[in-house]
């Protein structure tokens, strides 16, 4: 008889165990080594071990017994140190094995971030029973628990000590969960059942150092945040475990390198699961390692057969959090992209097709479905036939339905429009039979469609379908293609409902495309930098190439760079150092703008950190002139020098820059302030302006000089600068909280009009200096130099070309 | 009898960590520059850092999904096809480009082919 050893008593190994004992019991003598002091139980099951809802007992798939039974001479808790591939013996600690045929299934070892305490008690892996074990030890109700790493294997760990009753947060370094297996949408419902459980969750924090002297006390992050932790588990990967198989010179590149048969570059050698590496790729989930079982047991019984990778499917074990992802769901050439979402559900599925097939699925909420996808991926079903239901699932295919009309008609009387209200379409059609013509109407009986606004689209179908032809759809056009909602409707939306993200707006309005398009995302990026100052972080990627890269584009692709100077006011110093950079930085061309500063025209990208460093050193900040946000506050002298002057204009268009610069509006504010009503500062073309009277300061706003040229209008007299620079920045305060993006303050003034205005800030005075005072706590954030920070030694690498290949040799 | 395979130079550029999520980074070749895009879901793409219409950067667009709208005029283009999206008519050259092990490789011969063309 044949001596077969095998390495690791795994899943791999023990499938194929099962496979080659099934098809000949006899054909090998087999002795199995493992290193941890037990048999092969069921490795992805232990989380539920963890969270207390599976005992160990219950997840063993091979005990002594079955082993005994079947003549395995067990080796466990004895590892093996060299194979010695001469003379065909396995050594382990207390001696060797001869063998014929050799299998490893060493797995694989968790990945240990390089920092420092990493070594120190109460810091583990989540990989074998041992780490669980040591997990449910630290688990005292309280306590605090760290997780390093957000993906399957930290989440389930998470969730795990949660339900065990720890204080649990997770540490991320990407910017959303699982984000292999997610896209932003699905991570942002993830990421709030979570958090809902009282998980705290942390996204992109990258781990700098663990706390503690002589057990674990916390973790520390880059960014300076520190949690106390009483355990701390990394979590952050898998490499394969290929010590052995290099000591035995056998071909190794990230795992053991495998041919179709699962035979390593030593015939004799065969390897199987998380150790291997199979034309370049590596194998972490268990769907093909029981493939790879197949064929080992297949090659050692010398029959023909060959591995081939199959798409996986992966579903998170984390009890009350429904998630499915399958396939390939990049984007990518010629892909397209079928969006649901439900919001008042919190669901989300997301299809992507390729040609005639599906190729990914994306499932949250309702992972009902999943199966069913699976298989159309698998056996690339062409779907050209069911393409416009088939995110509604297998139940809703056979009849050969294009029109979205008829879907809805098909509808039965008890199917759910409105998910928020729980409003059934048969409610709708009565409600309408009884005489309710329009949305409005709908909308007060039945509260259909009158929460968070997603299903209004479906609603007036329903409408349509019941009323014949002589209903017509509301002709309020939305903000752009990828959604039904107003501007005006999402605003409202975005803080009725928390919204606090542009994954969560999108998904809880029910975004129809997968990452928005150029047009909605500034406008939400503005609308949660507005309105969630504290909480929502800029997200520079959605935002327009000028105010991404802090300077103007030209048509050429160079810049130009305009430096503040506060109320138009400069000194010799500074022109100066304008000079300088102007020589330094070759700029053809150094021009006086309208605003009342200088502008260097023709920069090239890789040149702006520099010249904002020197422009830094000499005192001066960005201009803005590049944002929707305040840009410059043109004056005349006033009476520092003038002889007509009654106010000292200059000092307080100074005093203003200085209060608004660096905040985002929705469109540019451009003020002036004049020191009489001769009006050298143009104040009144401006979108705020203030023209001084020997009584006092004349406020007028909604001006402009552009392609509408209008006058300002009068909004009030005050006696005092205090109270022009808070009218003024309430009234800002006020344009910022409720314009729609890219709508200059005359447009918005036209809408909510000039008495709306006034009440706000003029007549209602505690309204004044809440408005006031939230302008001040959103400035506290956004009143920083931009160039000053773009400017750092470790950002300017990002200005420059990631390579440059013009000396490569062209062939 | 196999398929005949053109031949590929792949040159390492860089880590996709380099690139910004729905973001880009040029690289700079003796025949122009390229623009590498990453999107959300982390696929790359390489075009030719010009808009055919008016000769905008590409990369300092907007980035939503595996499409990029151009910063100068607002033309849209898809980052596997080069195409122009919607009423625009046009194409960009797009180069093969794929990652391995974090590494941003970009095909050399495609780029050699650019100067042929």
């Amino acid at each position: 008889m044949q001596k077969l050893v095998i390495i690791g008593a795994g899943m791999a190994s023990g499938r194929a165990l099962e496979y080659l004992l099934e098809a000949d019991p006899a054909a090998y003598k087999i002795t199995l080594f493992n290193a941890e002091p037990r048999g092969n139980y069921n490795r992805i099951m232990l989380s539920p071990v963890l969270s207390g809802e599976k005992s160990y007992e219950e997840i063993v798939t091979h005990d002594a017994d079955w082993y005994a039974a079947r003549g395995v001479d067990c080796r466990f808790g004895e590892p093996v140190v060299r194979i010695d591939r001469t003379n065909k013996v396995v050594y382990s600690t207390s001696g060797g094995v001869p063998y014929d045929k050799l299998l490893l299934a060493t797995g694989s070892a968790p990945f240990i971030i390089p920092v420092s305490g990493k070594d120190l008690p109460g810091v583990c892996t989540y990989r074998d029973l041992d780490d669980t074990e040591k997990m449910i030890a630290a688990a005292k109700p309280g306590a605090k628990a760290v997780v390093i790493g957000g993906g399957l294997l930290g989440l389930e760990a998470a969730a795990g000590m949660q339900l065990r009753g720890m204080h649990v947060t997770v540490i991320h370094l990407m910017g959303h969960l699982m984000d292999r297996q997610l896209d932003p949408a699905a991570s942002y419902l993830l990421q709030k059942a979570l958090e809902a459980r009282g998980i705290k969750v942390h996204c992109k924090g990258a781990t700098k150092a663990i706390l503690g002297t002589d057990k674990v006390e916390a973790v520390a992050l880059e960014d300076g945040t520190i949690y106390g932790a009483d355990l701390v588990c990394m979590a952050v990967g898998i490499r394969p475990e290929v010590r052995l198989a290099n000591d035995a010179h056998l071909d190794v590149g990230r795992g053991i390198t495998v041919s179709d048969q699962m035979v390593t570059s030593d015939p004799d050698i065969l390897a199987v699961g998380e150790c291997v590496e199979h034309n370049k790729q590596l194998f972490g989930l268990v769907a093909p390692l029981y493939d790879q079982a197949k064929i080992v047991a297949a090659t050692l019984l010398a029959k023909p057969a060959a591995f081939r990778p199959v798409q996986t499917a992966t579903k998170l074990k984390v009890t009350g959090c429904d998630l499915f992802s399958a396939g390939d769901f990049a984007d990518g050439p010629g892909r397209e992209d079928i969006v649901f979402r439900n919001p008042g559900r919190g669901i989300y599925k997301r299809l992507v097709i390729e040609g005639d097939h599906l190729i990914g699925a994306v499932l949250y909420g309702d992972t009902a479905d999943g199966a069913w996808f699976f298989g159309l991926i698998k056996d690339a079903t062409n779907i050209t036939e069911m393409r416009d239901t088939l995110i509604f699932g297998p139940s809703f295919q056979g009849g050969a339905s294009v029109d979205p009309m008829a879907a809805v008609a098909a509808l039965p009387p008890s199917a759910e429009i409105c998910g928020c209200n729980g409003v059934c379409k048969g409610k709708i059609v009565d409600a309408v039979l009884a005489g309710a013509n329009s949305l409005d109407l709908v909308r007060g009986q039945t509260k259909a469609s009158s929460s968070c606004g997603t299903c209004t689209g479906l609603v007036e179908q329903v409408m349509a379908l019941t009323l014949g032809g002589s209903f017509v759809v509301n002709t309020n056009p939305p903000m752009c293609k990828c959604t039904d909602h107003t501007h005006e409707d999402v605003r409202l939306l975005i803080k009725t409902m928390v919204l606090k993200s542009i994954p969560a707006v999108m998904q809880e309005l029910g975004w129809k495309t997968v990452g928005g398009c150029a047009s909605c995302r500034p406008a939400l990026n503005y609308y949660l930098i507005s309105d969630w100052p504290l909480e929502y972080q800029d997200d520079r990627q959605s935002r327009f190439v000028n105010e991404r890269n802090h300077a103007n584009i030209q048509k050429d692709g160079t810049y130009s760079v305009v430096p503040r100077m506060w109320g138009g006011v400069t000194t010799p110093t500074e022109l100066r150092a304008i000079a300088d950079a102007a020589d330094k930085y070759n700029v053809p061309m150094v021009k006086v703008t309208g605003g009342q500063r200088i502008d260097l025209l023709g920069v090239k990208k890789q040149d702006l950190p520099a010249m904002w460093a020197d422009l830094n050193a000499a005192g001066m900040v960005s201009g803005h002139a590049y944002s929707k946000g305040l840009r410059t506050v043109k004056t005349c002298v006033g009476t520092e020098f003038c002889r007509f002057g009654t106010q000292d204009s200059t000092g307080l268009g100074i005093r203003l820059e200085k209060l608004l610069w660096g905040s985002w509006s929705p469109a540019k504010v451009k003020l002036g302030v004049s020191g009489c009503p001769r009006n050298c500062a143009e104040a009144t073309c401006k979108d705020v302006g203030v023209v001084c009277v020997d009584s006092g300061y004349e406020i007028s706003v909604a001006g402009a000089a552009g392609m509408d040229v209008r006058e300002t209008e009068f909004l009030c007299k005050v006696a005092t600068e205090a109270e022009v620079m808070e009218v003024i920045a309430a009234f800002i305060q006020s344009y910022r909280e409720n314009a729609r993006y890219l709508h200059r303050i005359y447009k918005w003034v036209a809408k909510v009009g000039l008495d709306w205005c006034k009440a706000q800030v003029v007549d209602d005075l505690a309204n004044r200096r809440a408005l006031y005072d939230r302008f001040m706590v959103s400035q506290s954030i956004y009143q920083v130099d931009p160039w000053a920070e773009l400017a750092r030694p470790d950002q300017r690498g990002q200005w420059q070309p990631m390579a440059d290949l013009s000396l490569e040799a062209a062939e | 009898m196999t398929a005949f395979t053109p031949p590929v130079a792949m040159i390492d550029i860089g880590a996709l960590t380099d690139i910004a999520p729905q973001g880009a980074r040029v690289v700079k070749t003796a025949f122009g520059c390229v623009a590498v895009f990453r999107t959300a879901t982390d696929e790359v793409f390489a075009i030719d850092d010009l808009c055919p219409h008016r000769g905008g950067p590409l990369s300092e667009g907007i980035v939503h999904g595996a499409r990029v709208t151009c910063p100068l005029h607002s033309w849209v283009f898809d980052l596997a096809t080069g195409m122009a999206q919607g009423a625009d008519v046009g194409q960009v050259a797009t180069y093969a480009v794929r990652v391995e092990a974090g590494r941003i490789l970009l095909d050399t011969l495609s780029l050699a082919r650019k100067s042929a063309a």
